[in-house]
């Protein structure tokens, strides 16, 4: 009787268990070394050079001022007021650029899949050229090139003696709130309030009955009618700032300063290019048997496309939509090339500059960057579970 | 089993070096010997200070600055590479050691010269700031600037000067604040802004490369002292007396009528402060440990202040400046260096 | 007598339904809608394009060497790119040097010129592709530095389209394979590989680029000891592929997914160790379903390579840009920015075409 052969035992490294172990831990090690490696050298530097370090600067005085701030701030504030500031550009920008550039973007993806054969083409002819020039060529197309090109304060465009183009920019009338606006506020949020009831109250009643209300209407109504009642109630407690020209510039007013509006448009239209085509994806991913049957049911187009395609494309549309809005809010920095006050050009430029503290600035600008791409994200994801497809 | 092998021997490497780079910090002078050439930041466009020609090739006296430094340590004016930097990043550059010293009309201030672990070895220009108006706008004094829009560069003391001054006179601002140099002046020049504020010189600068250089005035406030100098980083001393005394020599020379054209002659005159000074007698060049004679070397190759200042924003080129402080001390002016000795 | 029942020919198709005039009712009248839309754009085309081609063709001034050349005429100046169009290919790059940058790309056409023709087998373009990607860098290297009896040229010097195609060029080459890594590596099944590749990917893809180049131009000698610098180029080379490399993994990641769990399994049971099983059985599957989206990264890449600029390397849009300040040429920047997005825009249009026909080529029967 022979014995029954015995493999060899394998060797130790040849257990996939001990490599993987072993895999990790050189892993980690090799990290933490990087890690340990530049920290200490960047340590060594800083002394060395005799550098200060720490966050102290952050309450120091700025001593400069800035061209544009949502919140108040002047040349005594502090450099992390400075932050602030910068912070609120940049997500002004970016806020800005999302809402326009989905708005434009749907429409060209709508436009492209058009019957219309020269909507069509149009539509791809506009997202073929813009997504292939660089965003920075756009950025200086718009500011060096059509904006500068606006006349001068005293020649500016005239728009009804209330705004006014020019190189300056697009001064537009300023609300003025007097005493009583609070009230037109009120009702308006009681309209908000009334309208959420009587949406509930439509849906609960059509599920019984299969009745429908005129939601849409009723709703406008409320929002609009009764805010306009009490404002006329109150005695019109709005008045309009009209900008005026005084010495050099125009005063008072709102401004649109050229350096955001050209940073808006070629944001804008850079990324509604790429929108356009994921909304055109999207709605392509939905099979054409849907059209179909909900035109069998007797659904209208209109309807067809807000209930029964839409729905099913935003599935498909959501995840590469948020990475959108990412790159628009990272595309953002680079403001810094024709000077307006982001945060990567007022607080990773001008702070970093006078203050000299370069890792610190860059490390807050990168976390802030970080922060708004985890929250983006997150509240994307959020969305996507709540439209994504329920399997059984 | 090799890859693992490998891996460990990478971690450990890795492991090594870390303490090895810690523990070593070498001195500034003999890395810059061994690579063979100086590292020097100027500006990314402003002629008579750093301006590179269509060619690449860099003009200015800022740049000279640098030339006169390899001259000193390598005997060769040419051994310089030149790096433009924008005045947000020139700081920065520095301090981290891109660049070896910075020669880009940066002002001496305190904090710089303290917390930012930066020193100043001198003064290649004396300067103050300015503002650069369009003839149209009928400007004549600063104090009419009331809501005028000020074009300046980031991150400079500029920025700063022309907030105290508006907020001095109680006046409105509103600041564009560009990058470069050349933006701003663009800006200026299509009607962005209505003023260019900036160091005199450089607005002179500025004004020749606009279109129409005739249209623009410098008004006549001066609202900051602007002392420009070249910088190094703190903590090598040795590189920090080359660079300071690369400068000082270039004034001496001047003070002693000492040319680049008659430096040869030069070296037989009698007078002790000149043989000093040209390495013809003692051995003040090694005490630098450098050759001795070279101070003359960069007198030869880069010129005396006054050629310097001459060639690239005096009389001799497109910019006309007078010399105004920038004289030497017995005429007039502050530039004035220690003696050899 | 019977009558023979002859059938009447068949009538033309009415010519409201085919032929141009049918095309027309059809893609362009169908709906009033559709007529009102149609007229509204052709109008709007009609006072939009007469002007557009009078500034670029009609009025343009094509010849001369100054801009006093340029009063004559209402158009475009082209005579500004004309005169400066050697300093937007070549940068500083040394007059009497530039046959070496000629000779690098001439190269690169032709040696990879079989790859691109159909008859040529398989085999010999794998050879091919392998035998470029580990020679030409090097002697494109060699070519471009000096070294060797050339003249040595300095990175700083090189410029414009030259340094643009370097950046892009590089940054690709090294984007591929370091995004693959990463993608393993967040695939992988070890948690302390996976966290780490996550943690890398998700940084990179947080951040924008122009941080990151300001950190690499500026800030990376604080991170290293005293003595050590590399080349300013280097470093945004660097900079640039791992940005890059980030948004690959994410790109070749779907990829992986894509593929059925049946394949890994089939490969590990027949005994194909990690990397066999990745490098001959999954990865040429997940690569080739997401070539898009790997040429989309690289057109990403390409447009990307302008923000140099911000850090002071004179790329082509940077040349462009400080030819625009030129003083003897000022008021020219719609030629100079038109021009350069004339160039970005033919590399990029011409890559996503040609991923297109790639595409189309490579479904291989999976087509359902």
């Amino acid at each position: 009787m022979t014995t029954d052969h015995v493999p060899a035992k394998p060797p130790f490294w040849n257990n996939p268990q001990i490599r993987a172990v072993a895999f990790q831990v050189v892993a980690l090690i090799a990290t933490v070394a990087f890690g340990l490696y530049i920290f200490t050298n960047t340590q060594a530097n800083l002394q060395r050079l005799g550098i200060a370090s720490g966050f102290d600067f952050l309450s120091s005085p700025a001593g400069f001022d800035i061209i544009q701030s949502l919140v108040p701030y002047s040349a005594a504030s502090s450099y992390g007021q400075v932050f602030l500031v910068a912070l609120f550009n940049t997500l002004l920008v970016s806020a800005l650029g999302i809402i326009l550039a989905t708005l434009l973007g749907f429409g060209i993806g709508v436009a492209r899949l058009s019957k219309n054969w020269l909507i069509a083409r149009l539509a791809l002819v506009y997202i073929e050229t813009f997504r292939n020039i660089p965003l920075l060529l756009q950025i200086f197309f718009w500011y060096f090139a059509v904006l500068r090109a606006m006349p001068s304060p005293r020649q500016s465009l005239n728009l009804g003696d209330a705004a006014f183009l020019n190189i300056r920019g697009l001064y537009l009338p300023a609300p003025q709130f007097e005493a009583g606006f609070g009230w037109v506020l009120a009702t308006l949020g009681i309209a908000a309030i009334l309208t959420t009831l009587l949406v509930r109250w439509a849906r609960q009643r059509q599920m019984v009955t299969g009745q429908q209300f005129p939601v849409v209407s009723a709703g406008l109504a409320l929002l609009i009618g009764l805010p306009l009642v009490t404002f006329w109630l109150t005695g019109s407690p709005l008045h309009w700032q009209l900008p005026e020209l005084q010495g050099f510039n125009f005063r008072g007013g709102w401004v649109i300063i050229p350096e955001m509006a050209s940073l808006l448009l070629a944001l804008t239209i850079y990324t509604a290019a790429f929108i356009a085509e994921i909304v055109r994806a999207g709605i392509q991913a939905v099979s054409h048997g849907q059209t179909e049957a909900s035109f069998s049911l007797g659904i209208n187009s209109g309807k067809t496309l807000r209930l029964i395609i839409l729905p099913q494309a935003l599935r498909v549309i959501i995840p590469p939509l948020t990475n959108q809005y990412l790159n628009l809010t990272k595309n953002s920095s680079l403001a810094a090339a024709i000077g307006y006050p982001d945060l990567v050009s007022s607080f990773a430029g001008t702070v970093l500059n006078q203050t000299g503290q370069a890792i610190e600035c860059i490390v807050i600008t990168m976390a802030v960057y970080l922060s708004i791409s985890l929250l983006i994200s997150l509240l994307m994801n959020l969305y996507n579970r709540r439209v994504a497809l329920v399997e059984r | 089993m090799n890859r693992i092998k490998t891996l460990t021997a990478v971690a450990a490497a890795a492991v090594l070096l870390t303490t090895a780079g810690a523990a070593y910090a070498g001195k500034a002078l003999d890395a810059i010997k061994e690579r063979g050439f100086i590292k020097c930041g100027v500006s990314d466009g402003l002629p008579g200070f750093s301006y590179a020609d269509e060619k690449g090739n860099y003009n200015g006296i800022d740049v000279d600055v640098c030339r006169a430094v390899a001259a000193a340590v390598f005997g060769d004016a040419a051994k310089v590479k030149f790096t433009p930097l924008t005045a947000k990043e020139r700081l920065t550059a520095l301090q981290s050691g891109e660049i070896d010293v910075l020669s880009r009309n940066t002002t001496w201030t305190s904090s710089r010269d303290s917390a930012q672990g930066l020193n100043f070895t001198g003064v290649t220009y004396y300067d103050g700031q300015g503002f650069l108006v369009n003839k149209k706008l009928g400007v004549k004094s600063a104090k009419q600037l009331d809501g005028a829009t000020v074009c300046v560069q980031a991150g400079t003391t500029t920025e700063l000067n022309l907030s105290d001054y508006f907020r001095a006179n109680k006046m409105k601002l509103t600041p564009i604040s560009y990058d470069k140099s050349d933006e701003s002046a663009k800006s200026l020049e299509a009607g962005r802004c209505d003023v260019l504020t900036s160091d005199q010189s450089q607005l002179y600068a500025q004004r020749i490369k606009l279109a129409k250089p005739g249209d623009y005035i410098v008004l006549p406030e001066v609202i900051s002292k602007e002392p420009l100098g070249p910088v190094v980083r703190h903590g090598d001393d040795e590189w920090f007396d080359i660079v300071k005394w690369a400068l000082f020599v270039m004034v001496n020379a001047e003070e002693m009528g000492i040319t680049s054209k008659n430096v040869e002659e030069m070296k037989k005159s009698a007078n002790p402060d000149i043989k000093r000074l040209l390495g013809v007698e003692g051995d003040k060049g090694k005490d630098f440990g450098l050759a001795n004679d070279w101070m003359a070397v960069v007198i030869k190759q880069v010129g005396n202040y006054g050629e310097v200042f001459n060639r690239n924003v005096g009389a001799g080129s497109d910019l006309k400046i007078e010399r105004g402080l920038n004289a030497l001390w017995n005429q007039g002016g502050l530039q004035y260096a220690p003696p050899v000795r | 007598m019977a009558e023979a029942r002859i059938p009447h020919p068949d009538l033309p198709p009415p010519v409201s339904i085919v032929g141009p005039i049918g095309w027309l009712r059809r893609n362009l009248f169908s709906s009033p809608l559709n007529i009102l839309l149609t007229l509204l754009t052709l109008y709007l085309l009609v006072i939009a394009i007469p002007p557009l081609l009078r500034w670029t063709v009609l009025n343009a001034t094509w010849s001369g060497d100054t801009r006093d050349a340029c009063q004559a005429n209402s158009g475009a100046c082209w005579v500004f790119i004309r005169v400066h169009f050697d300093q937007f290919m070549y940068g500083f790059y040394p007059d009497a040097q530039r046959w070496r940058v000629d000779l690098t790309v001439l190269l690169l056409i032709v040696s990879a010129a079989p790859l691109f023709i159909r008859r040529v087998p398989n085999q010999i373009k794998l050879r091919l592709a392998l035998g470029i990607l580990a020679c030409y860098p090097i002697i494109a290297f060699i070519l471009l530095t000096g070294g060797f009896g050339l003249a040595v040229v300095e990175t700083s010097q090189w410029g414009g389209l030259l340094l643009t195609l370097v950046i892009a060029g590089v940054g690709m080459t090294a984007a591929l394979p370091l995004g693959v890594l990463l993608a393993l590596g967040r695939r992988s099944q070890l948690p302390a590989i996976q966290t780490l590749c996550v943690t890398f990917i998700e940084f990179w893809r947080g951040v924008p680029l122009i941080t990151v180049l300001f950190m690499s131009s500026v800030m990376l000698p604080l991170f290293l000891p005293a003595d050590m610098s590399f080349d300013k180029l280097l470093r945004a080379l660097i900079g640039v592929s791992l940005f890059q490399a980030a948004y690959m993994a994410e790109v070749v990641r779907g990829g992986l997914q894509a593929i059925p769990k049946g394949q890994f399994e089939a490969a590990a049971a027949l005994g194909l160790g990690f990397w066999k099983m990745m490098g001959l059985i999954v990865l040429p599957q997940a690569l080739k379903l997401v070539i898009p989206g790997i040429v989309n990264t690289f057109i990403a890449l390409f447009k990307d390579t302008s923000l140099v600029l911000i850090i002071g390397l004179f790329d082509l849009l940077n040349m462009v840009h400080n030819a625009t300040t030129n003083p003897a040429w000022l008021g020219f920047s719609t030629e100079g920015y038109v021009f350069a997005a004339a160039v970005y825009w033919l590399f990029c249009f011409g890559m996503s075409r040609y991923s297109q026909s790639l595409e189309k080529r490579l479904h291989t029967g999976h087509k359902r």
